[in-house]
Formats: C-alpha cells, sequence, structure tokens
C-alpha cells in the first residue's frame, strides 16, 4: 500500500467522522461542499479524462434538482427513487444536447453550454410550467427522515447520505479510469486523431463522457434539493456553471481528489471574503481564475504532483504526453512551454 | 399587417445590437480562433463608462464618444497585457480566462456601481413615428448601420483593414510578408470593443443598465454569430438581424409566453444550427488538416 491510497483512506475516515465533531451550521457547510465535490468530479471526468470542456453544468445541476423536487412532490414517490430518475434523465439530456456540438471543435460545445447555462433560470420560470416547478417563487422539498430509527440528526443523516453518494460516484470514476471506455477517453484526450486510426468512436465516447458528467451533476443537484428544502431558479443562474468551473480549475482537472478541494474552496472562499463586502468574492474569484491560468495552470493537483512527484509507472495516465499539434482537448490546462 | 410591421422593425432594431455584438464576437474569434466569453460583460463595462460620463456632467455625445474611445484601448491593452501570454495556448485556457475576465467585470461593476437598475439616457429622446417605432430604436438602427458600414469599408478599402484580413486567412504568411501581426491582433481588439461599448450603449435605455445587462443580448447574439457561421462578419450581421426579427415576431405572435421564450429560442436555434449546418449560412466549412 502506498502512500497515496492510505492518504485517500485516512480522508475517507476522516469524512465520515466530520458530522460527529462538528455542529450544526458547520455539518451543513461540509455538505453542500460534498455536493459541490460530486458535481466537480462530474467535470473532472469530462475535461481531466476527455479534454473537453463545457461551461454548462449548472443547468444539469438544476435540473437534477427540480426533478427531485417533482419526484417528491408531484409524483409523491420517495426520494430514493429521484436519484435514478434524475440520473439517467440528465444522462440521456446531456448525451442528446452534447451530441451535435461534439461532432465539431471544442469551441462549440462550449459556446452552446454557455447558452444552456444561462437559459435555464428563464426555463425554470416560465409560468405554463409553474404547476411542476413552482415557477418564480421556487418550491419546498420535503426532507426524508432517518431512516431505521439511526440515532442520527436530521443535518447528521443527510451528510452521511451525500458522502455515501460521493464515495459511490468516485469509485465510478475510478472504475472508468481503467476502463476500456476510460482508456478510449484518454486516448481522445491526447490525440483524438490518433484515436480514431486506432478505430475509437471519437464522438460517441465524447458524447458519453459527456453524459457522464452531466450524470455527476445532475445528482449532486438531487442532494442540494434535498438538503437546502427548498428550490428555485435563483439558486441555478449562470454563475454555479462558473463557480463549478472554478472548483475544477482550483482542484486540479485530471484528479478526482481534488474534487473536494474545489468544493471546499468555492464554499468557503466566498464565506471568508463576502465578510468585507460580497460582490469582492467574484472579483477574486475571476482574479484567482485568471492568474492561475498564467502561473499555476494545473491547480492543486499541479502543486501536490510538485511536491509528492508520483514514481513513473506503465498505469500511469494522469499526465499525458505534451500536444504538439495544439488541438483541442489537451488536459493541461495553461500556456504551452515555449 | 400592422402589427407585424411594428414588430418586425423592432425585431430589426434589436437585431442591429444583436448584430454588433456578434460582429465584434466573429472578430476576435477569426483573430485568435476562440470566442471571446466576456465580450458582454465588456459591453457593460463600456456602458457604465458613458453613464460615469453623464453622472460627472459630460455631455451625452461627449460621455458616448469618451466610453468608446475609452473601450477602444481597454480592448488593445487586454490584448496586449494579458492575452498575448496565452496565444497559442489550448482552448481550455482560453475558455477559462474568459470565464475568469467574465467573473472580474462582472462583479467589479457591481462593486463599483453596485446592482441597483439604473436608467440610461437616450440620445435620440422619447416619440414614435406613426405608431409604429420609437425615435430611439430608428436611432438604434442608423448607428448600427453606420457603424457595420463604416467597418466593412475600413476591412476593404484600407491597407491597415487588408492587412487584418490578411493575419486572419494565414497569420504565418502575413508575418512573411512584413504585417505587424500582434499590433493588428491588439488594433481588432480594440475595435471590437468598441463595437461592443456602442451595442452596450444603445441597448441600455431600453432594458436599463446593471451589470447583468447583457447576459440577455450576448445569448441571442452568439446564436446570430453561430447562425451566420462563426467564421464570417457578414454572416454574424446577418445571423444577428435574423434572431431579433425571429424574436420580436415569436414575442408578438405567440401569446404570454413569447417574451420568457427569448433565451430558450435563441439556445434551440444555435442547437438546430449545429445539427443542420455547422458551418452556418456563410461560415467556412470546419476542416483540419490530419
Amino acid at each position: 500500500m502506498n502512500i497515496r491510497t492510505l492518504s485517500l483512506i485516512i480522508l475517507g475516515i476522516a469524512l465520515v467522522l466530520v458530522p460527529f465533531v462538528l455542529k450544526g451550521y458547520l455539518v451543513f457547510q461540509a455538505t453542500t461542499i460534498v455536493i459541490y465535490a460530486i458535481a466537480i468530479m462530474g467535470l473532472n471526468i469530462l475535461t481531466g479524462l476527455n479534454g473537453q470542456i463545457a461551461l454548462g453544468h449548472g443547468a444539469f445541476f438544476a435540473m437534477g434538482a427540480y426533478l427531485m423536487a417533482i419526484t417528491l412532490n408531484v409524483w409523491e414517490l420517495p426520494f430514493y427513487v429521484g436519484f435514478p430518475i434524475a440520473g439517467v434523465a440528465c444522462f440521456v439530456f446531456g448525451f442528446l444536447f452534447g451530441f451535435p456540438a461534439l461532432r465539431l471543435e471544442g469551441v462549440y460545445l462550449a459556446l452552446a453550454t454557455f447558452t444552456l447555462a444561462v437559459a435555464v433560470p428563464p426555463v425554470l420560470k416560465l409560468s405554463f410550467l409553474e404547476p411542476v416547478t413552482g415557477g418564480v417563487m421556487g418550491t419546498l422539498v420535503p426532507a426524508p427522515t432517518t431512516p431505521f430509527g439511526l440515532p442520527l440528526g436530521q443535518d447528521q443523516w443527510m451528510y452521511l447520505l451525500t458522502l455515501l453518494f460521493l464515495f459511490l460516484m468516485y469509485g465510478m470514476a475510478q472504475a472508468l479510469k481503467s476502463s476500456r471506455s476510460g482508456r478510449a477517453m484518454m486516448a481522445i484526450r491526447d490525440n483524438p486523431i490518433a484515436a480514431r486510426a486506432m478505430g475509437i468512436n471519437v464522438a460517441l465516447y465524447k458524447t458519453l463522457a459527456f453524459g457522464l458528467s452531466a450524470l455527476y451533476a445532475g445528482i449532486a443537484g438531487c442532494l442540494s434539493a434535498l438538503v437546502i428544502q427548498f428550490i428555485s431558479a435563483d439558486s441555478f443562474t449562470f454563475f454555479l456553471s462558473v463557480y463549478l468551473i472554478v472548483g475544477l480549475v482550483v482542484g486540479g482537472a485530471a484528479w478526482f481528489p481534488g474534487a473536494l478541494i474545489g468544493g471546499a474552496y468555492i464554499v468557503l472562499v466566498p464565506n471568508l471574503v463576502e465578510t468585507f463586502s460580497p460582490p469582492l468574492a467574484g472579483s477574486f474569484y475571476g482574479l484567482l481564475l485568471m492568474v492561475m491560468m498564467l502561473i499555476i495552470p494545473k491547480g492543486a493537483s499541479g502543486l501536490i504532483e510538485k511536491f509528492f512527484p508520483r514514481r513513473p509507472s506503465a498505469s500511469d495516465t494522469s499526465r499525458p504526453a505534451p500536444r504538439e499539434d495544439g488541438g483541442d482537448g489537451p488536459v493541461t490546462i495553461g500556456r504551452p512551454g515555449r | 399587417m400592422e402589427l407585424f410591421v411594428k414588430y418586425f422593425l423592432s425585431g430589426l432594431a434589436t437585431g442591429g445590437i444583436y448584430a454588433c455584438v456578434a460582429l465584434s464576437v466573429v472578430m476576435i474569434y477569426k483573430a485568435i480562433g476562440h470566442v471571446n466569453f466576456a465580450q458582454g460583460e465588456m459591453a457593460t463595462l463600456s456602458t457604465y463608462f458613458a453613464f460615469q460620463g453623464i453622472v460627472w456632467g459630460a455631455p451625452l455625445w461627449l460621455a458616448f464618444l469618451g466610453s468608446l474611445v475609452l473601450s477602444f484601448v481597454g480592448g488593445y491593452l487586454l490584448e496586449r497585457l494579458i492575452f498575448r501570454r496565452i496565444s497559442g495556448a489550448a482552448l481550455m485556457t482560453h475558455v477559462v480566462m474568459f470565464i475568469g475576465l467574465f467573473l472580474l467585470i462582472n462583479s467589479s461593476m457591481g462593486l463599483i456601481w453596485d446592482f441597483s437598475v439604473k436608467s440610461f439616457p437616450s440620445p435620440f429622446g422619447q416619440g414614435q413615428i406613426g405608431g409604429l417605432i420609437g425615435y430611439h430604436q430608428v436611432g438604434m438602427l442608423a448607428v448600427t448601420a453606420g457603424a457595420l458600414l463604416a467597418l466593412s469599408i475600413f476591412y476593404q478599402k484600407t491597407r491597415i483593414g487588408l492587412a487584418m484580413r490578411g493575419i486572419a486567412a494565414n497569420p504565418e504568411s502575413a508575418k512573411l510578408v512584413g504585417i505587424r501581426v500582434t499590433h493588428l491582433t491588439a488594433l481588432g481588439w480594440g475595435i471590437s470593443s468598441a463595437l461592443g461599448a456602442i451595442a452596450g450603449i444603445l441597448i441600455a435605455p431600453i432594458v436599463f443598465l446593471d451589470p447583468f445587462m447583457m447576459l440577455g443580448v450576448i445569448v441571442p447574439s452568439f446564436a446570430g454569430a453561430v447562425l451566420g457561421g462563426l467564421t464570417s462578419p457578414l454572416g454574424a450581421v446577418i445571423g444577428g438581424l435574423t434572431i431579433g426579427i425571429i424574436e420580436s415576431l415569436i414575442g408578438a405572435y405567440v401569446p404570454r409566453v413569447g417574451i420568457e421564450l427569448k433565451l430558450p429560442i435563441a439556445m434551440a436555434i444555435i442547437v438546430c444550427v449545429l445539427v443542420v449546418k455547422p458551418s452556418g449560412l456563410l461560415g467556412a466549412r470546419i476542416l483540419k488538416r490530419v
């Protein structure tokens, strides 16, 4: 067992212990961090494994949250039914939405998802959808009660449920990474032309990666609806999508545990900065994104690689060879070496 | 029929704004091969410059002129000081940089001028012509048409315009024949940003000024740019005007929800264009050397 696996296990145990050490609002914040981490992990698959960039995952987050609300309020089904419904719906919608854009250059996907992120709040507010979505006012979501008479508080139970999903989704992402499909995705990231020459269906795997990342965002949205117990269109503005990108960049694109760092960053930093002035947080984020692109383009995972260099092994696929053709899809965010 | 003409004209006027923004997006896309997602926020910032000038008591036209000059210089410097450094970098770097710029400008505007909605004066005054079209909309049409005409003359008839077209066609060869590529790329950013300023100043009296003003404009403008083909300036203008007209007519004829559907329609148009004809109406087909 190497030091990386060991530290991941310790991190996992520490995460389980959080709600028994922290109290009240802090547990709520920890839950929010884990929810964002799940959504960011979806972006890790899309950007880190497959080398695409999408700006609209706030839309899938919203979709997941609303589907959970509809499952509970309109169809009156138990909450655990909401997860497969939202997951499948987000996957299918992501798959269908991404397909036209993914056949083209990466910039079209960025453009299409940008418009998706901006267009979703007005759609959620549409007056004829009001019976389902609650319209402008939003709608309340009943929280699931602690099952099996477990001696847990509501916030502790929600945290552990969220954490369970984090572990599941992390396992899924890792399994994907070492599977045939995962390798196909990484091959496309590193060199789409060579990947196609090897017989990989580039459009299919790109769309698959996009659908999967939408699924992650959708599940995160479900959890957020349950935890906050209220949804309205104004919680899912374009800025949610942007914050997810911020988390992705801060945590590092290709490193799944980095998603937690990214999630913690987007939850905690605004709290610190907003003590001075709310819009300052946005300016700070923006400046940070630009400075990071210029100075430490690999995010936190880059810093960890720097201090704990990993021995190169045959299975090490997290660091692709440098691209020479400058095509769309390299994983290394940052300027090229000159 | 009168209803149709009325909404057609008003759509044309809004379409002129979309055309300006779409054109400014296309200009940068042609120069660096990336879409500037912060284009709308840059235009909003330019509008705030004009607003500040008016607050300080400058005459309207002087404030507008000052904003145009500031935007031009700002766009030029933005390329020279920041985006120059990542030229040639991956798509992802550019997208994240533009998103960073978006957040930075948006929040800074909120920080400086707060998030409250401000009214913005129209230089053309109130009133209507024959109950069909407002003075301001006529002014919008005239100014955008003038700006687009001036720009096309600049590109077709001047040496600098020719050099800029040369860079767009083939930067390497342009460099070899002695064109100052870096300087002219920055100049393109300056022009694009000034064009955005015109759009922002013209739309502000209608939608009112706040830091999110351009979010509702940038999406239809992107739709216009994609519809026209991301690489074609003429296409961007035609696309922008078309989107404006479609949007206005749907708002007029679809009861109740027509206006709410503005952004979803723009998005649907983007997706449809990508499915049916990805190169748009006039864009170059996307070919890649293997």
